[in-house]
């Protein structure tokens, strides 16, 4: 009981920094605009929202991977770098609470911003029910699949922002990190992998494989077409718990000096 | 409530803190003395419980703060260093955080905050964000958080930093006025300050304790403690120390100042003479004029400076 207490004051109080900066305000803006632009006028292989000539979402969700890319470092940049530079680190860790109520405290704060942006994009869903039938069942799972992998670049910004103090090179880091994650399962190089100077490992599926499925590029394409299969849900959800974990290492190493 | 046994730590090959042990009751206030450097916020900060000890251990009320820290923790308030709180908040939005952290809730919290915005004088400033406020009001509001829960230990480092004098003022009644019912470390390097605060002060060189004590039992190791300081009007400065120097309690007789006026003398006393020199040099002074006669208490900035400065002198060659 007393844990979740914990959890939802310093959730509570993360979420209100949040709107007490005018970075949350910028973030959203941003996004909102990416998303809106991205779905309706950039040509891409799945055509744009009107030329494809059916009443689906696809043309917004593919992008969301690259959206991230840039948001959710910069969602995640301050959680810890801003706290150890100012010093309330020190008080946070010397109240009657775990380091882990902290860590998931201020994941969860971040997470449900993420989620609030995406839920801005709701009036898209609502147009495309207006303008024609689509299959909301993977609207729906493509919108749990997206908020997840918002999650997992979160958690992931949450180690680097552990990292440093300074939040520029968290945020650097942070999209470079969520970048590998992005091409392991990249065409490009899953094709480098097995026909490029690499190619012996064609012969060795099995590392083509690995690194593929480290990609959370070929998990959101389950959600997107409307698939909940369990790998990716696990995929996603154990990325979030292993950086999670890596972040508290991270941070009691700090106090260890 | 706060016992303190052979604590170490180390940083890299640095032994920053050395076999420190100490024990702190409720009803004390503690000064925790030393330069900068000799490990007084590496100590304060093992005690809370922020960086576990290499060596030894901290006990907050009966809970050993490496295997119960939440109970440990529960106990004691603390001013860190700096006085850092959250910049994006509110004074009081800030003050409302720190107590649901502590477990306060609904009415209890709401008079808990409101107890120390009274306390430490923050009315004027409460609905401002803590990006905006003095260095004087920041610390203030750190200080608020600290004592929110109202705390049977409290632990502050360097609670009067970048004060200015009448917040000084006002920050040492508080301590004192708490120091009756809870147990209070702090650390400073203002002397007087010690003075004005502590049962007992402890100095600190190099993570070793050097010196442990009652402000007054420290004094005592000044060399000037017991010693006399004269001024006489009407007689020159030679026949002063040849009648000072023939009496059988002084050890030595120096002229501090030789004027048109008078004289002004330090007399040391020889060893167990404790306090009967003042008479012999009353006695002995007849028809001298005498302006001034008293017996030097002795003081903490010297016994500091002779405790912790030959250290640092080792250090240097």
């Amino acid at each position: 009981m007393n844990a979740f207490a914990n959890i939802k004051t310093i959730t509570k109080r993360e979420l209100v920094a949040y709107f007490a900066s005018p970075l949350a305000y910028v973030i959203l803006v941003i996004f909102l605009l990416l998303c809106s632009g991205f779905t309706f006028f950039v040509q891409s292989g799945a055509g744009t929202y009107f030329g494809r000539g059916d009443a689906s979402l696809t043309t917004f969700f593919m992008w969301h991977p690259w959206f991230y890319l840039f948001l959710v470092p910069a969602v995640g940049m301050r959680l810890w770098a801003e706290e150890r530079r100012v010093g309330t680190f020190e008080l946070l860790m010397t109240m009657p609470i775990t380091a882990w109520q902290a860590i998931v405290g201020k994941f969860l704060a971040s997470w449900i911003f993420l989620g609030l942006a995406l839920l801005l994009t709701v009036p898209l869903w609502i147009t495309t029910n207006y303008l024609g039938n689509p299959d909301n069942g993977v609207i729906f799972a493509a919108y749990l699949g997206s908020w997840l992998m918002a999650g997992s670049y979160l958690a992931i910004s949450c180690i680097m922002s552990a990292i440093t103090r300074s939040q520029v090179v968290s945020f650097i880091l942070a999209l470079v990190a969520c970048l590998v994650l992005i091409f392991c399962g990249f065409p490009p190089v899953i094709d480098f992998l097995s026909q490029g100077f690499l190619g012996s490992f064609a012969s060795h599926p099995w590392f083509v494989n690995a690194v593929a499925s480290m990609s959370v590029m070929t998990h959101f394409e389950g959600f997107q077409k409307g698939v909940l299969d369990s790998r990716d849900l696990i995929y996603f959800l154990s990325v979030i718990v292993f950086s999670l974990f890596t972040t508290s290492v991270i941070l009691r190493g700090h106090r260890a000096g | 409530m706060i016992k303190v046994q052979n604590l170490v730590k180390i940083f890299g090959t640095k032994r920053a803190v050395d076999g420190v042990s100490f024990e702190v009751e409720r009803g004390e206030v503690l000064g925790f003395l030393g330069p900068n450097g000799a490990g007084k916020s590496t100590s304060m900060r093992m005690i809370t419980g922020f960086i576990p000890p290499t060596e030894g251990s901290v006990t907050v009320g009966g809970f050993n703060m490496v295997e119960k820290p939440i109970s440990a923790k529960r106990l004691i308030g603390y001013l860190p260093e700096n006085a850092p709180a959250y910049t994006d908040m509110t004074v009081s939005g800030f003050l409302n955080f720190s107590a649901e952290l502590r477990g306060l809730r609904g009415d209890a919290r709401k008079k808990a905050v409101a107890r120390v915005i009274e306390m430490c004088f923050l009315e004027s400033v409460q609905h401002q964000s803590v990006e905006t406020l003095s260095k004087g009001y920041r610390h203030r509001t750190c200080f608020a958080q600290s004592i929110i829960h109202d705390p049977d230990v409290l632990v502050l480092d360097e609670p009067t930093d970048g004060l200015d004098p009448n917040q000084k003022h006002e920050i040492r009644n508080l301590i004192r006025r708490m120091g009756e019912k809870k147990a209070i470390i702090f650390s400073t390097h203002i002397l007087e300050e010690v003075d004005a605060v502590c049962s007992r002060a402890i100095i600190i060189d190099r993570g070793r304790i050097v010196a442990n004590g009652t402000p007054s039992e420290l004094r005592q190791k000044s060399e000037w403690a017991g010693a006399v300081t004269l001024r006489v009007i009407g007689v020159n400065g030679g026949a002063v120390s040849q009648k000072l120097s023939q009496l059988s309690t002084v050890k030595r007789a120096t002229i501090l100042k030789e004027d048109a006026t008078g004289v002004t003398a330090r007399v040391f006393p020889k060893e167990n003479v404790n306090g009967a020199l003042a008479h012999s040099i009353a006695d002995a002074a007849h028809g001298w004029r005498i302006e001034e006669l008293h017996t030097e208490e002795g003081r903490l900035d010297d016994v500091f400076r002779a405790i912790t400065m030959p250290d640092t002198a080792e250090e240097k060659n």
